[in-house]
């Protein structure tokens, strides 16, 4: 694995192998990926999109929770606004990402760079990214994407397109599997950190609480997760200050 | 009203790429507030922690598999299984549960 630093040429020397090393990092996620946007698939479907919607949808979101909260929404009749607000809250994590990788671009990087390697900030993309030592490499960051915006897209093609056929037993199971990747997100940090432990489990309460109180529960479900987000995440900012020092993961 | 699904998606795909892109191209120094970056760090946690649920127990045809599928699955990423272990730990619960349920 050389690393070269020459700063005046778009991709690095040597960017045939990072490209390599990406493909081969991002194929474990892309599978995962396939699985996980199967069962996005039949909530697209349920929300009313066609195979090719669900595609299209997909390819150009790159989002699991935020593409789940707006197919719901959709699914509700919601307006534009609402759908605008629930993608921006469901991936507003991806904007810390983003700020977490503009403090590891090489210098000088052409603009365009910047731009296609936003496209598919992703966690477990962000994660292999971000693990690798010294300056984001474009070459590494497009390989790892070639391999799983594909999978992420077709899964959830083919979950809209399969999901009607399969034995209700299969797709009850199925379903199950963005659950599963929600929990592989946020139950990690919250091993080292008892603040993201502690609200984990006011959040499942406050979330479940809202769907039964008659008054939250005539609101949808998109706009429950909207204001429990704003207002459990202010709450626990403004208790929980976290230390700037920590942030450098 | 009526909607048009492909303005929906452009909706979503213009503020998805908006959120990922804007920091990345106009960022270039650390964000200092403290408030702003404690809020962004427990943003995701809060917004997939609510979306888990209750709706987990309503995905599934029994809510009892559901609930195990939720058990199961926290214990997986506890124990360090990564988002393809869990994802499966967790569809693999519900498939053997609703065999006898």
């Amino acid at each position: 694995m050389k690393r070269a630093t020459d700063i005046s040429r778009p991709l690095l020397p040597g960017w045939r192998t990072a490209f390599l090393e990406g493909l081969r990092d991002g194929t474990p996620i892309g599978l995962g990926y396939f699985a996980v946007a199967f069962s996005l698939g039949i909530t697209a479907k349920n929300a009313g999109l066609t195979p090719g919607q669900g595609f299209l949808a997909s390819i150009l979101c790159n989002a699991s929770a935020g593409e789940y909260a707006a197919f719901t929404l959709i699914a509700a009749g919601a307006s534009y606004l609402e759908v605008a607000i629930i993608t921006l809250i469901t991936n507003a994590r991806y904007l810390l990402m983003s700020c977490a990788m503009s403090q590891r671009m090489r210098p000088g990087i052409p603009f365009y760079h910047r731009l296609f390697m936003a496209f598919d900030i992703t966690d477990e993309l962000f994660g292999i990214n971000i693990a690798r030592p010294g300056y984001l490499d474009p070459a590494y960051t497009y390989g790892a994407m070639a391999v799983a915006a594909p999978c992420w897209a077709c899964g959830t093609a083919i979950g809209a397109l399969a999901g009607s056929l399969l034995p209700l037993r299969l797709v009850s199971a199925f379903s199950v599997a963005l659950y599963g990747m929600f929990l592989a997100v946020i139950i990690p940090p919250a091993k080292t950190d008892r603040v993201v432990a502690g609200l984990i489990i006011l959040c499942f309460a406050a979330s479940f609480l809202a769907a039964s109180l008659p008054a939250l529960a005539a609101v949808s479900s998109g706009t429950r997760t909207i204001l429990l987000t704003v207002v459990i995440s202010a709450a626990a900012a403004a208790l929980f200050p976290r230390d700037p020092k920590e942030e450098e993961s | 009203m009526t909607s048009n699904i492909y303005i929906y998606i452009l909706v979503m795909a213009g503020v998805s790429f908006a959120i990922r892109a804007l920091p990345l191209t106009l960022i270039q120094k650390q964000i200092k507030n403290r408030f702003i970056q404690s809020f962004l760090y427990y943003v995701p946690y809060v917004t997939l922690a609510v979306m888990t649920f209750p709706a987990i127990l309503e995905a599934t045809q029994s809510p009892v598999s559901g609930a195990a599928a939720l058990i199961i699955g926290i214990a997986a990423a506890w124990l360090g299984a990564d988002l393809f272990r869990v994802a499966l730990a967790c569809c693999a619960t519900v498939l053997i549960l609703e065999l006898f349920l």
